[in-house]
C-alpha cells in the first residue's frame, strides 16, 4: 500500500524560530491542546503537499532531553510513542554550536532527520559563512537553510520532508563518539539490554503492556547512554521490567567504573561529548568573515540592562504594557458592555414578561457579555506579551526582576502576571504561561488574584466614600492595595515552602538575541490565546452565569404563590439569600450579616456586582426614601443610604473591603485557572484558600479593631 | 583558594574546571554549554546585583550568583 501521509515532529531550542516555521508550514490549520496530566501545550497542524498529507507536531522548545523538566520529558516521549516518520530539527544558524547540542541528542534516537538552519540571513549578517553542504555531510542528514520570518525555504523543506519521511532518502547513520571509557561502558550496557530484549521476544505471552515505553522502540545504545546519565525517568520505567535488576546493576557498575577511571561523572562526560561534536561540526562548517565585533544584541543590552538605566527602562516598558492592556482596552470594553445592555434592553421590550425573558436577558445575554467583556484586555495584553517574548525582552524582565521576586520564592518572570493582576485577574492568569517551570507558574497563578483588580475598585470607592472622611480616603485605598501585595508575598513564600517544597528550579537561562517579531507571529499568538479563552473558559463562565442567575431568581413566588412585595424581599427568599442565611454564623464573627453574605455571593459573578446588590438590598429596605438626599450627586445619596441602612461601621466597612480583596477573585478567574491547569484541583484550591485567608485576615482585623476601640 | 565563576569580575574571562552541585542544577548548567574546558566571560551584573550574565559559546546566559558559585574555574 502506498502511504499518502507522514507524521513529522518539529524539535528545536527555544528561540530557534521553530514556532515561526510551524506557523509558516501550517498557517491556521493548527490545533492547540494539552498533554494529559501536565500543563505543557500540544500543538499540531497539517499541510498537504504534492498530494501527501503531512501531520506536524510542534514539540515544546528545549535545550536538552533530560528527565528534569516536563517539557523535555514530553518531547522525548512524543518522539518515542508517536513514532514519527521524521524529526525536523530547527536550529538557529547564527548560533549553531549551542543548537547542535540538541541535534546530537536527537540523532541518538536514530530516526530519519532533517536539519532546518533557520535565520540564515541573521547568520550572514553577523558575519558567519555556513557551508550547508558540508554540514549536511558531517551530520548525515539533509540541511535546509531557511528564513522563517520571510517564509523563505518553505517549499524546499516540504519537498525534503516527503523525500526523507516517505522515501527514506539520504539517511546516514552518524554516531556521536564519546570518550573511550564511556564507549566501553555503553557497549556493556547495550549487550545487557540486547540480551533482555531477546529473552523477551522468546517469551510466550508476548504482552508488551508492562514494558518501559522506550524498549523495542529506541536503540539499546540510547537506553545505555541514558542509564549512564543516571536518567531518573528511564530508571524508574525500567524497574517494572523483570530484566531490571541486572540492567540497573550493570548501570551502577558502569557509572562507578567511569567515575573511578576519569574522575568525573559519566553524565558530564556525555554532555561534554555532545558539545564536542557540536563544536567540531560548527568549526568545520562555519567560517567567520570579517572582524569579530559586538553584535547588535550586545550593543542594545548595554543600554537595556545598564545598571543605572536598566530599571527605569524596565518600569517604562511595564507601564506601556499595562497602559496598552487597560487603557486601549477600555473603549472596547465599554462598547461591548453598551452593546450587550442595548441588546438586553431591546429583548426586554420585545419579549413577553416571565422567566424565559429573565433567563434570556439576565442570564444568557448578561453571561455572554460577561465573557466577551474581558476579550479586549486579553487581546491587547497578549499582543504586548507576544511582542515582549518575540523580541527577546521577556528574558530580560526575568533578569532585571529576579532579585526581588526570588526573595519570596518566585521567578523574575512572575512579575508580569502579577502586574497585570492589578488590571484584571483573568489575563494575568493567562500570562503565567510565560513561566516555563510548572511550580513557578502554579505559585504565581495562586497568588496573582491577591493583586487587587479593577473590578474591586468600585466596591472600595463606594465603601470609602460612605464611611471615611475624604482626607483619609486615599490612604485607606492605598492600604488595601498594599495589604494585597503583602499577602501575595507571604502566600508565595508559604506555598513555596509547604505546598511545593524541594530544590527550587535553576534560574540558568539564555538571554536570546533581540529580534523584531513579525506581524503574522504576533497576530497568530493573540488569536490563539483569545480563541482558547473563548472556547475553554468562556463556556464555563457562561454556565456559571446562568447558575448565578438561577440562584438569585428562584423561587419567584413566596410560599403562598404570591409575587414578592419588593426586590429585596425576593432576594432574601432566593436561593442565594437562603444560602447566605445558612452561612451567617460563619460570617457573623467578621461583623457581617446575611445581607453582606448575599452581596459577597453575587460578587462571584464579578466583584463590582457587590455594589449593585448592596444597592438593591439597602435602598429599598423598609421603603425608606431619602427625599432630603442630595439629588444632584446621586452617589452621595447612595453612600448615605448604605451608611444609614447597612448597619456597617467604618471598621466593618474596612473589613468588608479586605474580604472583597481576598476572597475568590470571580467565577471567570476560577474558570481560567481550571483551563490553564487542565483540571479542577487548582481552581478549587484557589477558591478554598482565598476564602480561608479572607476570613482569617478579616477576623483578625475586626477583632483587633474592636480591642482598639474602633468599633 | 578555589576560584568560581561568581568571583569573576565584569569583563574578565576564565576557563571552567569543574561544575559542582549535582542533579538538576549541574545538568542545567552543563546543558547550556558551561562544561569543563570552555571559556566564559563575565558580561554584567543585573541592575540589582543579581543574577549575572555570562558569555559562553557565543551566546548569553544568565544565572544567579549562588549558581555561578557552583562553577569552578581553572
Amino acid at each position: 500500500m502506498k502511504k499518502d501521509s507522514i507524521n513529522v515532529v518539529l524539535a528545536g531550542n527555544p528561540n530557534s524560530g521553530k514556532t515561526t516555521i510551524f506557523n509558516g508550514l501550517t498557517g491556521t490549520h493548527q490545533h492547540v491542546g494539552n498533554y494529559p496530566g501536565v500543563t505543557v501545550e500540544r500543538k499540531e497542524g497539517t499541510i498537504k503537499h504534492k498530494g501527501i498529507t503531512i501531520n506536524i507536531i510542534d514539540l515544546p522548545g528545549t535545550y536538552s532531553l533530560t528527565a528534569y523538566s516536563p517539557d523535555e520529558v514530553i518531547a522525548r516521549r512524543v518522539i518515542v510513542e508517536e513514532d514519527p516518520d521524521l524529526i525536523v530539527n530547527v536550529v538557529d544558524a547564527s548560533n549553531l554550536e549551542r543548537n547542535l547540542y540538541l541535534t546530537a541528542q536527537l540523532m541518538e534516537m536514530e530516526k530519519p532527520m532533517i536539519l532546518v538552519a533557520n535565520m540564515s540571513d541573521v547568520a550572514e549578517r553577523d558575519g558567519f559563512r555556513v557551508d550547508y553542504d558540508l554540514l549536511s555531510q558531517l551530520l548525515g542528514m539533509p540541511v535546509i537553510p531557511m528564513v522563517g520570518t520571510r517564509a523563505q525555504g518553505i517549499s524546499e523543506l516540504l519537498d525534503a520532508m516527503i523525500d526523507a519521511g516517505l522515501y527514506h532518502k539520504e539517511t546516514v547513520d552518524r554516531k556521536i563518539q564519546y570518550a573511550q571509557d564511556v564507549e566501553t561502558e555503553i557497549a556493556k550496557l547495550e549487550a545487557v539490554i540486547a540480551r533482555a530484549e531477546a529473552a523477551l521476544s522468546t517469551e510466550t505471552d508476548g504482552s508488551t503492556d508492562r514494558l518501559p515505553f522506550f524498549v523495542g522502540k529506541l536503540p539499546g545504545r540510547w537506553t545505555g547512554i541514558k542509564l549512564l546519565e543516571a536518567d531518573t525517568e528511564i530508571m524508574k520505567c525500567l524497574r517494572e521490567w523483570p530484566a531490571a535488576p541486572e540492567i540497573l546493576e550493570q548501570a551502577k557498575l558502569s557509572r562507578r567504573q567511569v567515575n573511578s577511571l576519569v574522575g568525573e561523572d559519566a553524565e558530564i562526560l556525555i554532555v561534554d561529548g555532545r558539545y564536542g561534536f557540536a563544536r567540531g561540526a560548527n568549526r568545520e562548517a562555519v567560517a567567520r568573515v570579517g572582524m569579530t565585533k559586538a553584535s547588535a544584541t550586545e550593543r542594545i543590552d548595554k543600554i537595556m540592562l545598564n545598571r543605572i538605566l536598566g530599571i527605569p527602562i524596565f518600569i517604562g516598558v511595564m507601564w506601556l504594557l499595562f497602559q496598552m492592556t487597560f487603557t486601549l482596552g477600555l473603549p472596547f470594553m465599554e462598547a461591548i458592555e453598551t452593546g450587550f445592555s442595548f441588546m438586553g434592553d431591546w429583548l426586554w421590550q420585545h419579549t413577553q414578561p416571565g422567566l424565559f425573558r429573565s433567563l434570556l436577558v439576565d442570564g444568557i445575554i448578561g453571561g455572554v457579555g460577561g465573557v466577551l467583556v474581558f476579550l479586549p484586555n486579553i487581546l491587547f495584553l497578549f499582543l504586548g506579551i507576544a511582542f515582549l517574548e518575540g523580541s527577546g525582552y521577556m528574558a530580560r524582565v526575568a533578569f532585571v526582576m529576579d532579585r526581588i521576586m526570588h526573595l519570596v520564592g518566585l521567578h523574575g518572570k512572575s512579575f508580569v502576571p502579577m502586574l497585570v493582576g492589578f488590571g484584571c485577574t483573568i489575563p494575568a492568569i493567562m500570562a503565567t504561561r510565560t513561566l516555563e517551570n510548572n511550580k513557578d507558574r502554579l505559585i504565581t497563578m495562586l497568588v496573582t488574584p491577591l493583586m487587587s483588580c479593577g473590578a474591586r475598585l468600585p466596591v472600595y470607592t463606594l465603601l470609602i466614600a460612605a464611611f471615611f472622611p475624604p482626607q483619609v480616603a486615599g490612604n485607606v485605598l492605598f492600604s488595601i492595595y498594599l495589604i494585597g501585595i503583602f499577602l501575595a508575598m507571604i502566600m508565595a513564600k508559604v506555598f513555596r515552602t509547604w505546598l511545593m517544597p524541594g530544590v527550587s528550579e535553576p534560574f540558568v537561562m539564555e538571554l536570546p538575541s533581540y529580534r523584531m517579531p513579525t506581524i503574522k507571529a504576533l497576530l497568530l499568538h493573540v488569536w490563539e490565546r483569545a480563541w482558547l479563552y473563548l472556547r475553554k473558559a468562556g463556556t464555563l463562565i457562561l454556565a456559571a452565569s446562568v447558575l448565578m442567575w438561577a440562584m438569585f431568581t428562584f423561587p419567584t413566588v413566596d410560599l403562598d404563590g404570591q409575587p414578592f412585595a419588593s426586590a429585596s424581599l425576593q432576594m432574601e427568599q432566593s436561593i442565594a439569600g437562603r444560602v447566605s442565611k445558612a452561612i451567617e454564623p460563619v460570617i457573623s464573627p467578621l461583623g457581617f450579616d446575611w445581607k453582606i453574605g448575599v452581596a459577597l455571593i453575587s460578587g462571584l459573578a464579578a466583584k463590582e456586582v457587590v455594589v449593585s446588590t448592596m444597592g438593591t438590598l439597602y435602598s429599598i429596605e423598609g421603603d425608606e426614601f431619602f427625599e432630603d438626599g442630595d439629588e444632584e450627586t446621586g452617589r452621595g445619596t447612595f453612600s448615605q443610604r448604605i451608611r444609614q441602612n447597612s448597619g456597617l461601621t467604618p471598621l466593618k466597612a474596612y473589613v468588608l473591603m479586605l474580604f472583597v480583596l481576598i476572597y475568590i477573585p470571580c467565577m471567570a478567574a476560577v474558570a481560567v485557572i481550571k483551563r490553564e491547569t487542565n483540571g479542577w484541583k487548582w481552581p478549587l484550591f484557589t477558591v478554598g484558600y482565598t476564602i480561608a485567608l479572607a476570613w482569617l485576615v478579616s477576623f483578625t482585623v475586626y477583632r483587633a479593631g474592636i480591642l482598639m476601640g474602633l468599633a | 583558594m578555589i576560584r568560581t565563576l561568581r568571583d569573576l569580575e565584569v569583563g574578565s574571562k576564565g576557563i571552567i574546571k569543574k561544575v559542582n552541585g549535582g542533579g538538576r542544577l549541574r545538568r542545567r548548567i552543563t546543558d547550556m554549554g558551561l562544561v569543563p574546558g570552555v571559556e566564559v566571560e563575565m558580561e554584567r551584573y543585573a541592575p540589582m546585583g543579581n543574577p549575572v550574565e555570562v558569555k559562553v559559546r557565543n551566546s548569553h546566559i544568565s544565572l544567579r550568583k549562588e549558581e555561578a558559585a557552583e562553577i569552578v574555574l581553572e
